[in-house]
């Protein structure tokens, strides 16, 4: 037994039972570096108090129709929007076959003179103007994305320009007639 | 090469130990550099000393800047009124940055047209691209860290580029941002990494240099040393060139520092960051304009992928093209001054990113006199830019026919009469 690692056994044996060691080792060791890496990459995803942030309650009575509010709903814009008869009947006028997206005007509201959905374009974030009575509000009559120039109509769905979606409709419930709770 | 004999006894005694006078010598000193090398080549060093500049400068704006978003927009706004030369050091910083692009766009287009790119220098160049990427991502986080509007929007539209990924998109978004939009963990992070990349830079930096000094420095002509008689000693000629340059370089950058220092920004970055109002009409910085314009060019869907997706890939591709490049060009001359086509080619390709950087400037749906949309030429130059790579360039390495090579580098520059 005087042999030194380097004159082993048979050399298949010795040779195959090596390199499964060390392959083995190498793996678990590869494995366990892996493993540590991720409390470093989770560290940077919302941390639990950021979470934690609250629903928003939303008072519509103070909108007159033709109105627009923005209220803060998780650091977003929410746009709530109170429509006017014209409006609804252009969005649900609307043929599917016209859409990018298609979604009938039901399907995006609960009341169809509310209108409320994150006022954040799907394209690459930016808010879209329309909010104010004498902002653009592109070629459909609803909102305009100033960043790349995408075109939502009055029911906030996407008409022209990059973006790929309709704006998203956040999850909200009516919690009297005029009151609504966001999230 | 002989090694040097130190006289002064304490640099003798470290250099025995750590040879790094030894070092500077040989690659400083001694260097065998090309003849021939023109103004083009001083755009490296010019590059090298301005990121020295932004690590000096922007270590002092550290000792003031407050990375959160409560603070952040009045702690700049505090070196600029109250800190001692604050103004100074952060004028420099922020037209800094557009100068050491400059000088490096330079850089990069010099090493188009003279081939710089071929064996043995491939790996080189791909440094160089790595080198790119990571200015742009040092420059577009330090965008936001005065935290105003550009700023806050830039860092919106940038992160949302992720979003683009398939089915992961969102997920990657939210991890980049530490929340559900940019905030102030995305502000803090972004100063750690902005802090970062510039040492991750100098490390590549150094990469670049080594790979240089292996093979030595192409030259106009593209052709290799052949004998000593090709080269002349990097000190004194080419230090006192690098130094000349350098004289002009400062006076155009504190030109701007001094009478123009916001020619570069925009003046909506003076408005403090709102989350709730973006800008009529933003845009990045004059440096990441191109890649802006390619980024909209895509406005269709390609079968199952959409539009968006689509440009995101596109943008990235338009850099990381440029790692292929020495396989792409098959021809064995590496200056276009003996490729005739290819010259002609590279100089409308100059001319196409300039078009690319023009139209990214401008809104998406503007019109060129009212008529011409620039969508339409921005889609237009993005193919085109792609095209040089991918057809054109490869396509010459076959069919083109280059001039005769002179025979040595001294042989063409000793010549009677011949050009420089
Ligand atoms: C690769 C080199 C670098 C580039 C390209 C770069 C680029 C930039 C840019 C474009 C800005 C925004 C300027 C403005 O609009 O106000 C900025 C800000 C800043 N940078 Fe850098 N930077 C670099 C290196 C560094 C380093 C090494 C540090 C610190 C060690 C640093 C610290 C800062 C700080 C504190 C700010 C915020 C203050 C301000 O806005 O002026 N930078 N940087
Ligand atoms: S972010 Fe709205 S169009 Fe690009």
């Amino acid at each position: 037994m005087t042999a030194t690692a380097t004159t082993a056994g048979p050399l298949d044996d010795g040779k195959s039972r090596r390199d499964f060691l060390l392959i083995a080792t190498s793996t678990v060791g590869a494995v366990g570096t892996a493993l540590a890496v991720w409390p470093l990459v989770d560290s940077m995803n919302p941390a639990a108090d950021v979470l934690a942030l609250a629903s928003t309650e939303v008072d519509l009575s103070a909108i007159q129709q033709g109105q627009s509010i923005t209220v803060v709903w998780r650091g977003k814009p929410v746009f709530v929007r109170h429509r006017t008869a014209a409006e609804i009947k252009a969005a649900e006028a609307t043929a599917l076959s016209e859409l990018i997206d298609p979604q009938p005007d039901k399907a995006r509201v609960k009341k169809p003179q509310w209108l409320v959905m994150v006022g954040v374009c799907t394209h690459l974030g930016c808010i879209p103007l329309g909010q104010k009575a004498n902002d653009l509000k592109g070629d459909y009559g609803g909102w305009f994305c100033p960043c790349h120039g995408s075109h939502y109509d009055t029911a906030g769905r996407i008409r022209k320009g990059p973006a790929p979606q309709n704006l998203a409709v956040p999850d909200y419930q009516f919690l009297s007639d005029t009151v609504i709770r966001i999230g | 090469m002989a090694a040097v004999q130190w006289k002064n006894p304490v640099i003798k005694w470290i250099d025995y130990r750590l040879p790094i006078f030894t070092m500077v010598h040989h690659d400083l000193v001694d260097y065998p550099t090309p003849r021939n090398l023109n103004y083009w080549w001083n755009f490296g060093s010019l590059a090298g000393i301005t990121l020295v500049i932004m690590v000096l400068t922007g270590i002092f704006l550290a000792m003031y800047y407050t990375p959160h978003v409560d603070y952040a927009f009045e702690s700049v706004e505090r070196i600029m009124r109250d800190v001692n030369y604050g103004w100074l050091i952060r004028y420099l910083h922020m037209n800094g940055g557009s100068m050491f692009f400059l000088a490096v766009y330079i850089h990069v287009f010099r090493g188009l047209y003279f081939g710089s790119y071929k064996a043995p220098r491939e790996l080189l160049w791909i440094i160089g691209v790595f080198i790119l990427l990571a200015m742009m991502a040092t420059a577009f986080m330090g965008y936001v860290l005065p935290w105003g509007q550009m700023s806050f929007w830039a860092a919106t539209v940038i992160t949302n580029l992720f979003s683009a990924v398939p089915l992961v998109g969102e997920a990657i978004v939210r991890w980049l941002w530490g929340g559900f939009t940019v905030d102030n963990p995305t502000l803090n992070r972004f100063y750690a990494l902005h802090f970062l990349l510039p040492f991750v830079i100098l490390g590549l930096v150094g990469l670049h240099m080594w790979a240089l000094h292996v093979h030595k420095s192409n030259n106009p002509l593209g052709i290799d040393i052949k004998s000593p008689s090709d080269t002349i000693p990097f000190h004194p000629y080419y230090t006192a060139k690098d130094m000349y340059g350098l004289g002009i370089f400062m006076t155009v950058y504190l030109f701007f520092v001094f009478f123009a220092p916001n020619f570069f920004g925009e003046p909506d970055n003076y408005i403090k960051a709102n989350s709730l109002v973006t800008p009529a009409h933003i845009v990045p910085e004059w440096y990441l304009l191109p890649y802006y314009a390619i980024l909209r060019a895509i406005t269709f869907d390609i079968w199952f992928i959409p539009a968006k997706l689509i440009g995101v890939i596109a943008m990235f591709a338009s850099i990381l093209i440029l790692v292929l490049l020495p396989w792409l060009d098959r021809s064995p001359v590496r200056s276009a001054r003996f490729r005739p086509l290819y010259k002609q080619f590279f100089w409308l390709f100059f001319v196409d990113c300039l078009i690319l950087g023009w139209v990214g400037a401008n809104p998406p749906d503007a019109m060129l006199m009212g008529k011409i949309s620039l969508l339409v030429i921005g889609q237009l130059a993005t193919l085109y830019y792609f095209a040089f790579f991918l057809v054109i360039v490869p396509l010459l390495g076959i069919f083109e026919r280059p001039k005769p090579l002179p025979e040595s580098i001294s042989a063409a520059v000793l010549k009677p009469g011949a050009a420089e």
